[in-house]
């Protein structure tokens, strides 16, 4: 049998919005993904603890609170650091056009912002998805 | 009119409208439409026709309060506006709350980033990122005396949106104040110290239910006695609505919680009457007008009946929903922001319609960033238009007797009361929440909507229909990210020229307290607050102390 793909939604930083995260975790489940969702308030070291112990092939990070450029760059360059940089990483939440760039710099491969349909996130894991298995 | 409903209303203006318009006149002597018609104060039926007028329905400011919770609602006076604000360091917020108070704002609302939310300083490791993000970043008595410094605190009423440690920051509002000369008895305000609904859907706990209600308990015996004046409690479901829920489970679940709190109150010893006149409820407007009107009829209704039966309150204040409204944030769209203005208009008539005692309108730019100050003035304009262009302020209750709206609100009523039957047949509100029941309910009502938006049977304009190709507009509000390091720099200055010794034996007596239910926390922490025990050391003792609360993740 094939090997699901595994996705982990996770909710680094403090705040507590987490009905975007769970949309997404149980739209992905729903799409025939293995989802793992770690609950909020987690720390960048525990989101890739979990990536790592989960075998996971994308970490989505949900952040509603402005820290995005802070902590998204700090779980990509955590995961280069555990040798699992294999992991493509995305985000989404109220994140401001002018930081989408700089964050895609530091190797977040995706975000989404308000308003984004399901579908676009389901494409995005498709067409990454090809190239990993590769 | 027929003689039942006359001589009630009679009765009605003597025994209750008299009294206020002594004390309290109403702003003008007579009130007119647009076009110079008379407004009266109230309209009433002509005849019953169902015959349960008065009992369900009857006058305002007296029981069951359907109506409103004042004889003369916004005639006497209108509602309190109330921008919700707070960002980066405490000087920056002092100006931003100087500024509101010029463009003729009537209280102060304070937001606070979320590592004060959760007890943290700005200087822990977990505060990365998020310090003067969402509010305002507090680590000790000193930044609240910026924040006030040249407000007087006999003069606003301030409400401040912090729950887990409430009893910390509420000391130290307590301590500005004295230092201003104004004393605990007479400052005004709220805080929300509404824990229950943190697990359910907002996220900012520290502490496992048992020792979050006796803080709760500590604070409202506190301040019965003390700081009269004071809502202790903000017992709210905006944040559940914003999870997703729907507008019964809104008001069904803030009621439940509401039950839970008083239930525990009075299982401490407090007598109801005591402590449930200063209960505050706060509350989610939606884009749905009616619903949202129906929705605040129901749960005052519903509210009274409780404490009277089940609680047997006496008092009519302990009966009296109060409640502060603000519009749904996740109504706003990033599409197209100039729309948020529109919806933020309907939503404040929903919220005056249904009798709202103070509001905060959202401003059109907060899903992409905090707001500006050209677009908080905007919000803030929306109300004013409302108050004083509409006409919407000038008779109580205008919707009631709509046949939509009189259902509707019997049928609000009753779903509500279903769920809260629910609940209280699952052992209370902690067990539901223990169980995972009322974040699963939310949960699948949010599933719900957001696949209906996708499959287009729900039309939000701009997003998933009249869509246009836009850049995002400019300006937007940042926080400077070197605000941390203020931050820190200013918690080395304190902690280098407080006392430490009376630091350190305040810290230890708030253990010793902790650990013995009986004690009330509250003069302990403000012995600490007034040595500059920082709100992380402090927060850590109680940490040590009670432990700390896991989230039950439910998808």
């Amino acid at each position: 049998m094939e090997r699901k793909t595994r996705i982990e939604i996770a909710k680094p930083g403090l705040d507590g919005h987490d009905r975007g995260a769970k949309y997404i975790a149980r739209a992905l489940k729903d799409a025939g993904y293995e989802v793992i969702y770690t609950g909020i308030r987690q720390t960048p070291e525990s989101i890739v603890a979990t990536a790592i112990q989960e075998d996971v092939d994308f970490v989505g990070l949900s952040l509603l609170s402005g820290a995005h450029n802070e902590l998204f760059p700090r779980v990509v360059e955590l995961l280069k650091a555990e040798g699992a940089d294999d992991i493509i990483v995305f985000g989404g939440g109220v994140i401001p056009e002018e930081d989408v760039e700089s964050l895609t710099k530091k190797g977040i491969q995706a975000i989404f912002r308000p308003g984004t349909p399901i579908s676009a996130v389901i494409d995005f894991i498709e067409s990454k998805k090809k190239t990993t298995a590769a | 009119m027929q003689e039942s409903i006359k001589n009630r209303k009679m009765e009605w203006e003597e025994s209750v409208l008299n009294k206020v318009l002594q004390k309290f006149p109403e702003r003008r002597e007579t009130f007119t439409t647009g076009s110079d018609k008379p407004v009266e104060r109230l309209y009433l039926p002509e005849e019953e026709t169902k015959g349960d007028y008065l009992e369900k329905i009857g006058f305002p400011g007296e029981y069951p309060y359907t109506r409103g919770v004042q004889p003369t609602m916004y005639r006497g006076r209108l509602w309190t506006m109330r921008q919700y604000a707070g960002f980066g360091t405490a000087e920056e917020s002092n100006e931003r709350y100087k500024y509101l108070l010029d463009q003729g704002q009537t209280g102060l609302s304070i937001a606070f980033d979320l590592p004060t939310q959760i007890g943290y300083d700005s200087d822990d490791p977990v505060s990365m990122g998020e310090v003067g993000k969402v509010g305002v970043a507090i680590d000790s008595l000193k930044d609240m005396e910026i924040l006030f410094s040249g407000i007087p605190l006999d003069k606003v009423s301030t409400s401040m949106t912090i729950n887990a440690p409430a009893a910390v920051l509420l000391a130290m509002y307590i301590a500005v104040a004295e230092k201003q000369g104004v004393t605990r008895d007479k400052i005004r305000g709220t805080i929300q110290n509404d824990i229950l609904k943190e697990y359910i859907a907002r996220g900012t706990y520290i502490f496992p239910p048992a020792p979050s209600m006796r803080l709760i308990n500590n604070i409202f015996e506190f301040c019965s006695k003390e700081v009269p004046k004071w809502n202790t409690i903000s017992i709210s479901g905006y944040h559940i609505r914003e999870a997703g829920s729907t507008a019964v489970q809104e008001i069904a679940f803030t009621i439940a919680d509401g039950i839970e709190y008083v239930r525990n109150a009075i299982k401490t010893g407090l007598d109801v009457d005591q402590f449930a006149g200063r209960l505050s409820f706060f509350f989610n407007a939606h884009n749905d007008l009616f619903e949202e009107v129906a929705k605040y009829r129901a749960a005052r209704r519903i509210w009274a009946r409780i404490m009277k039966e089940k609680f047997s309150a006496r008092k009519e204040k302990s009966m009296m929903m109060r409640f502060h409204t603000q519009t749904a944030g996740s109504t706003l769209t990033a599409q197209q922001p100039d729309n948020n203005v529109i919806r933020v208009t309907i939503q404040t008539l929903a919220a005056v319609l249904g009798g709202t005692q103070s509001l905060h309108t959202n401003s059109k730019d907060e899903a992409l960033a905090l707001p500006t100050e050209d677009s908080v003035r905007v919000a803030l304009r929306t109300q004013q238009i409302v108050a004083h262009e509409s006409g919407a302020a000038n008779t109580v209750d205008p919707l009631a007797g709509s046949y939509f709206i009189e259902q509707m609100t019997d049928e609000i009523e009753k779903e509500a009361l279903e769920y809260i039957e629910k609940i209280e047949k699952m052992g209370g509100m902690v067990r539901a929440i223990e169980a995972g029941y009322v974040q699963k309910e939310i949960q699948d009502s949010a599933y719900r909507y957001q696949k209906a938006v996708e499959k287009g049977e729900r039309i939000v304009v701009g997003v998933n229909k009249f869509t246009v190709e836009e850049a995002e507009p400019k300006g937007l509000l940042k926080v400077d990210p070197a605000l941390r390091e203020v931050q820190i720099k200013k918690i080395k200055e304190i902690k280098e020229s407080r006392d430490g010794s009376s630091v350190e034996s305040s810290l230890t007596a708030l253990k010793k307290g902790a650990a013995d239910e009986s004690v009330n926390l509250m003069p302990l922490i403000l012995d600490a607050v007034h040595a500059y025990a920082t709100l992380g050391e402090i927060t850590h003792v109680l940490r040590e102390e009670f432990g700390e609360y896991r989230e039950s993740i439910v998808l």
